[in-house]
C-alpha cells in the first residue's frame, strides 16, 4: 500500500485532498464561484465576451411560466432543457424532435406536455441543484454533434474537458458517453474518458470504470487516433473561459457543433481527477510547472501554445 | 506564513488543553480513570450520658482540627436540640453542647470524613512536628522543676540519674525514661510510683511531669489509629519532646519515636479537655470505619478547600440532567473526527456530512445491533414509500414534508408493533434524528435513480460504517468520562482536526482509483 502510495506521488497524481486544499481554496475565490454553478450567468458573461456557446432560447425561473414553455420553442424543432445550477450532468433533457403534441428525447422516449411540464417543475424546486435550492430552468439550442466522436459515443453528449490553471490550458480529455452513463457524459456514471494529446488534438490513452481501454464498450470502435477538429481553436478557447470567471483552477467543457465549430458548454469549479487516469499523467508536474512561471502572457493564443509547450515538456 | 500560523495554532491549543489536563490531575487530583476509588475514613466520637434531673448539662469535646497527613472531608455533629459552638483557637479546636434541662439518656455525636493525603510518611511527619511546633510558641519555655511529694523525690530522681547516664540527647533520655517505667519487672521504688501516675488517662502527662525534672519540655498529643470496625473508649496518647529544633513524638509505652501510620491526631496539648456537666453514667466512645469514594468527589470537596475555584465552574457545578446531556455533547468532536477521518483519509462517501454522527448517538441509545436493524428497516420502507410517492408527481418541499411524516409513522408503528411483541428495543426508535432519516431517504433514492442502485448502497454502507466507527468511539466510557472531567481535551481534538484540514496527501480510496497509474 505504501508502495502505492509512493508510486503515485512519483507519477504526480493529485489526490483530492491536494486539489482542495492547494489548488481550489487557493486560487479559487469564493465570490466566484457563483459564476460557474450559475450556468445562465455563465453563458450571459461568456456571449458578452464574444465567446461561443450554445443559443440560449428562453428560461423558466418560476412555476407559473411553465406555461411559457410553447412559446419559447415555438421557432425550434429541437432543444435542451436544463437546470441553471444542475451539477453532474443531472436533470439535463434533450429534446430531438416533437410529434403529435409530445416530445422525443435523445434515448428514444416520448414524453407528454405534462410529463415535460413535471420535469420543469423538478427542476425549479431544486432536485438537481447543489443544496437543494431553488433553480431555473434554461431552454438552449441542441447541439448537433460533430460526426467525428460518432464511433465511439453512445447516444448522448460527447464533450471536451480542458483543465485550466491561472490561464493555461494545461491537460485535456474527451468524455464519451456508453450506454452504462446513459448518454451522461461523467466518468463516475460510467462514460469513457479519453486523454488527449494537448499538441495535436489527437486522442490517445483512455478509461472505462478507472481501467485503461482501447475500444469503446459499447461501439466496439478503437478511440485512440482521434483528431479533435479545431483543436487550436478550442485551447484558446477554453483559455479565454479563465479570463471571463477569474477562477485559477478551472475545468471548461467544451462541445462540437457540426456547423457552428467548438462551443462552451459550462465551466466547473471543482473538476474531477480522472482526467488524470484518461491522460496516464499526474497533474502535479503540470500544474508546478504554470505555478514557476515569473509571467504569464495575456492573449489567449499564446496561454494555449504555453500550456502545449508545457505538456510537451513534462 | 500560513503554515507557521497553522503549526502555532495547534501547538496552542495542544498545550492549553494538556496543560490544564495535567494542572486537573496534578494539582486538583483528579483522577484518570472513572473507577478511581479513595479511602475515606469515618470516624466518629460519641458521648452517651444520663441527664441529671433538675441541672443544666455542658459538654465540651475537643475536635480534630487539621490533623496532618489527612484532609478533613466532611464533618457533622448530631445532637437533637442541644445549643452547640464550636470555639476554636492555637491550642486547638472544641465542641460546646449546652441544654438547660434534659431527661433520660442522652447521646451527642461527632461525626468526620478523612482522606489520607497522599504524601510521603517523612514529609508528613516532618509536617506534623512543624505544624505542632507551629501551633504552640515556636521554642517552648523550659519547664520549672516541679515539686515532687518527698516520698517520690528519690525514686524519680534515680530514674533521672539513670536515664542520664544512658543517653546522649533530649530524645534518647526521654526513651530511656519511658523504657523504664515500662520495665516487665519494676523495682519496688518503681512500683510505688508507678502506682502513682500509671493512671489510665495520665500515664503520658505524668511522663512529661517527671521528664520535667530534667527540665525537658514536653507535651502530650492524642488520636486515633485509625483500623476498620474499631472502637475505642479513649484517644491513644503520645509524648512530644523538644530537643531543640522541633517537637519529637514518642510512643509512652514503649518509648519508639514517630507516630504509627494511620494514626490521626485528634487532640494538641491536654489544655483541652473532654470535660461534662449535669450528667451521670457517661461514656465516650470513638469508632473507626472506611468507605470508598469517588477520587472525583472527593477532588471537588478538597479542591474548594484549598480555595481553588477551578472545579466550581466544571461540568460538575451543573444539575444532573444537563451533565448527562453534555457527556453525550462532549462526545459530538469526537463523532466529528472520526467523519472527519473516513472522509478525507479513508475516503468513504456518506449521505450528508454529519449525519453519521447524529446515526451514532441514536445508536448510543438502541445499542448497535438493533440501531443497524431498525435503521435499515425505516430507511427500507421509507424508500418503498418514497417510490410510491414520486407517482404523484409533488413538488421538492412537500414531497420531503410527505417523506418527514412517514418516517415519523413508521418510527411510531414500529415502537408499537416491536412493544407487542415484547422486544422493548423497539422504543428507542423513537431517538433516530427523523429529520436526518427522512433527508436520507429522499436522497437515496435521487442517487438510486441518477445513479443506479450500486452507487445509492455504497454511500448508505458508506455513511453507515463512519455511524459505527464513531458509535464506538463515542461509546468508549473512559473517553467519555475524560472528556466530562477534561472538557479541555477538546482544545486537542479541534487541533487534530485543524491539522488534518491541511492534509493534502491521499485518501486510502484513491490508492486503489488510482492503482492503475501506479503501476507504470
Amino acid at each position: 500500500m505504501f508502495k502505492t502510495w509512493l508510486n503515485l506521488r512519483k507519477t504526480g497524481i493529485v489526490g483530492m485532498n491536494q486539489r482542495n486544499a492547494d489548488y481550489i481554496s487557493v486560487y479559487n475565490r469564493r465570490s466566484r464561484f457563483p459564476l460557474v454553478d450559475d450556468k445562465l450567468q455563465t453563458k450571459i458573461l461568456a456571449e458578452k465576451a464574444g465567446i461561443a456557446v450554445p443559443e440560449l432560447y428562453g428560461v423558466i425561473e418560476i412555476e407559473h411560466d411553465i406555461a411559457n414553455l410553447a412559446n419559447i420553442i415555438k421557432d425550434h424543432e429541437d432543444f435542451v432543457i436544463k437546470p441553471a445550477h444542475g451539477s453532474g450532468g443531472n436533470g439535463i433533457c434533450v429534446v430531438t424532435g416533437q410529434l403529435y403534441d409530445r416530445y422525443r428525447l435523445s434515448n428514444g422516449n416520448l414524453l407528454t406536455q405534462d410529463e415535460i411540464a413535471y420535469h420543469i417543475s423538478n427542476i425549479l424546486s431544486g432536485l438537481y441543484s447543489l443544496g437543494g435550492q431553488p433553480d431555473q430552468a434554461l431552454i438552449e439550442y441542441r447541439v448537433k454533434f460533430d460526426p467525428v466522436f460518432e464511433a465511439i459515443s453512445y447516444q448522448g453528449v460527447p464533450d471536451i474537458r480542458t483543465i485550466v490553471f491561472k490561464g493555461v490550458p494545461i491537460t485535456a480529455m474527451v468524455r464519451l458517453p456508453t450506454r452504462m452513463s446513459n448518454g451522461k457524459a461523467n466518468l463516475h456514471q460510467g462514460a469513457v474518458g479519453a486523454g488527449v494529446d494537448l499538441i495535436t488534438g489527437q486522442t490517445n490513452s483512455a478509461v472505462w470504470q478507472n481501467f485503461p481501454v482501447d475500444h469503446h464498450p459499447d461501439t466496439g470502435a478503437p478511440i485512440s487516433g482521434v483528431q479533435i477538429p479545431h483543436w487550436q481553436k478550442l485551447l484558446t478557447l477554453a483559455a479565454q473561459c479563465h479570463d471571463l470567471v477569474d477562477l485559477g483552477y478551472l475545468g471548461v467543457d467544451i462541445v462540437l457543433d457540426r456547423d457552428l465549430g467548438p462551443l462552451v458548454l459550462e465551466l466547473n469549479a471543482r473538476p474531477g481527477l480522472s482526467i488524470q487516469i484518461a491522460n496516464a499523467k499526474g497533474l502535479n508536474k503540470l500544474l508546478q510547472a504554470v505555478e514557476q512561471l515569473e509571467t504569464i502572457p495575456a492573449p489567449p493564443q499564446e496561454r494555449a501554445a504555453l500550456g502545449q509547450a508545457i505538456f510537451h515538456k513534462t | 506564513m500560513r503554515k507557521l500560523h497553522l503549526s502555532l495554532l495547534t501547538l496552542l491549543l495542544c498545550v492549553t488543553g494538556l496543560g490544564l489536563a495535567y494542572y486537573k490531575v496534578t494539582v486538583i487530583g483528579l483522577p484518570l480513570t472513572a473507577s478511581e476509588q479513595a479511602l475515606v475514613w469515618n470516624i466518629e466520637a460519641s458521648v452517651s450520658f444520663r441527664a441529671k434531673p433538675d441541672s443544666s448539662i455542658k459538654v465540651t469535646l475537643p475536635l480534630p482540627l487539621d490533623p496532618p497527613g489527612f484532609t478533613i472531608l466532611s464533618e457533622d455533629f448530631m445532637s437533637a436540640n442541644y445549643g452547640l459552638a464550636i470555639e476554636q483557637d492555637e491550642n486547638g479546636r472544641v465542641a460546646l453542647w449546652a441544654k438547660r434541662r434534659a431527661q433520660g439518656k442522652q447521646l451527642l455525636l461527632f461525626r468526620a470524613a478523612l482522606i489520607e493525603v497522599k504524601e510521603s510518611s517523612a514529609a508528613s511527619d516532618d509536617k506534623s512536628t512543624s505544624k505542632s511546633a507551629a501551633t504552640t510558641s515556636s521554642t517552648p519555655a523550659f519547664p520549672v522543676v516541679p515539686q515532687y511529694p518527698p516520698k517520690l523525690l528519690p525514686v524519680i530522681e534515680g530514674l533521672l540519674d539513670k536515664a542520664r547516664q544512658q543517653s546522649a540527647d533530649t530524645v534518647s533520655f526521654s526513651q530511656r525514661v519511658i523504657e523504664e517505667l515500662n520495665s516487665t519487672s519494676p523495682t519496688l521504688e518503681l512500683k510505688t510510683l508507678l502506682q502513682q501516675i500509671d493512671r489510665p488517662r495520665e500515664f503520658a502527662k505524668n511522663i512529661g511531669w517527671i521528664l520535667a525534672g530534667a527540665r525537658i519540655p514536653s507535651q502530650v498529643i492524642r488520636g486515633l489509629r485509625l483500623e476498620e470496625g474499631k472502637e475505642y473508649s479513649e484517644l491513644e496518647s503520645f509524648l512530644q519532646v523538644y530537643d531543640g529544633t522541633r517537637w519529637r513524638t514518642l510512643n509512652i509505652r514503649n518509648g519508639q519515636e514517630g507516630l504509627p501510620e494511620n494514626f490521626v491526631l485528634w487532640q494538641l496539648n491536654s489544655s483541652k479537655n473532654f470535660v461534662i456537666e449535669g450528667a451521670r453514667e457517661y461514656s465516650i466512645k470513638y469508632s473507626v470505619g472506611k468507605t470508598l469514594r469517588e477520587v472525583i468527589d472527593i477532588a471537588e470537596i478538597t479542591s474548594t478547600q484549598k480555595g481553588l475555584h477551578l472545579m466550581e465552574f466544571s461540568l460538575h457545578s451543573l444539575p444532573v440532567h444537563s451533565q448527562n446531556v453534555y457527556k453525550v455533547l462532549l462526545m459530538v468532536p469526537l463523532g466529528a473526527l472520526m467523519v472527519v477521518l473516513m472522509r478525507n483519509l479513508v475516503g468513504i462517501k456518506t449521505f450528508g456530512t454529519f449525519m453519521p454522527v447524529l446515526i451514532a448517538l441514536a445508536f448510543r441509545e438502541t445499542e448497535l445491533l438493533w440501531g443497524l436493524i431498525l435503521f435499515s428497516l425505516i430507511i427500507g420502507i421509507g424508500l418503498l414509500l418514497r417510490a410510491y410517492v414520486e407517482q404523484l408527481r409533488l413538488l421538492l418541499v412537500p414531497r420531503l414534508a410527505a417523506v418527514l411524516t412517514m418516517v415519523v409513522l413508521l418510527m411510531a408503528g414500529t415502537s408499537v408493533v416491536m412493544h407487542k411483541l415484547g422486544l422493548e428495543m423497539g422504543l428507542s426508535v423513537a431517538l433516530f434524528p427523523m429529520v436526518i432519516m427522512a433527508m436520507t431517504i429522499e436522497r437515496m433514492s435521487l442517487i438510486w435513480e441518477e445513479a443506479g442502485p450500486a452507487e445509492a448502497f455504497k454511500q448508505v454502507f458508506g455513511s453507515l460504517l463512519v455511524a459505527v466507527a464513531g458509535y464506538l468511539v463515542m461509546n468508549i466510557d473512559e473517553l467519555q468520562y475524560m472528556f466530562f472531567v477534561f472538557p479541555e481535551l477538546l482544545l486537542v481534538v479541534l487541533a487534530v482536526i485543524i491539522l488534518l484540514g491541511r492534509y493534502s496527501g491521499y485518501r486510502l480510496t484513491e490508492l486503489w482509483r488510482f492503482r492503475a497509474l501506479a503501476k507504470r
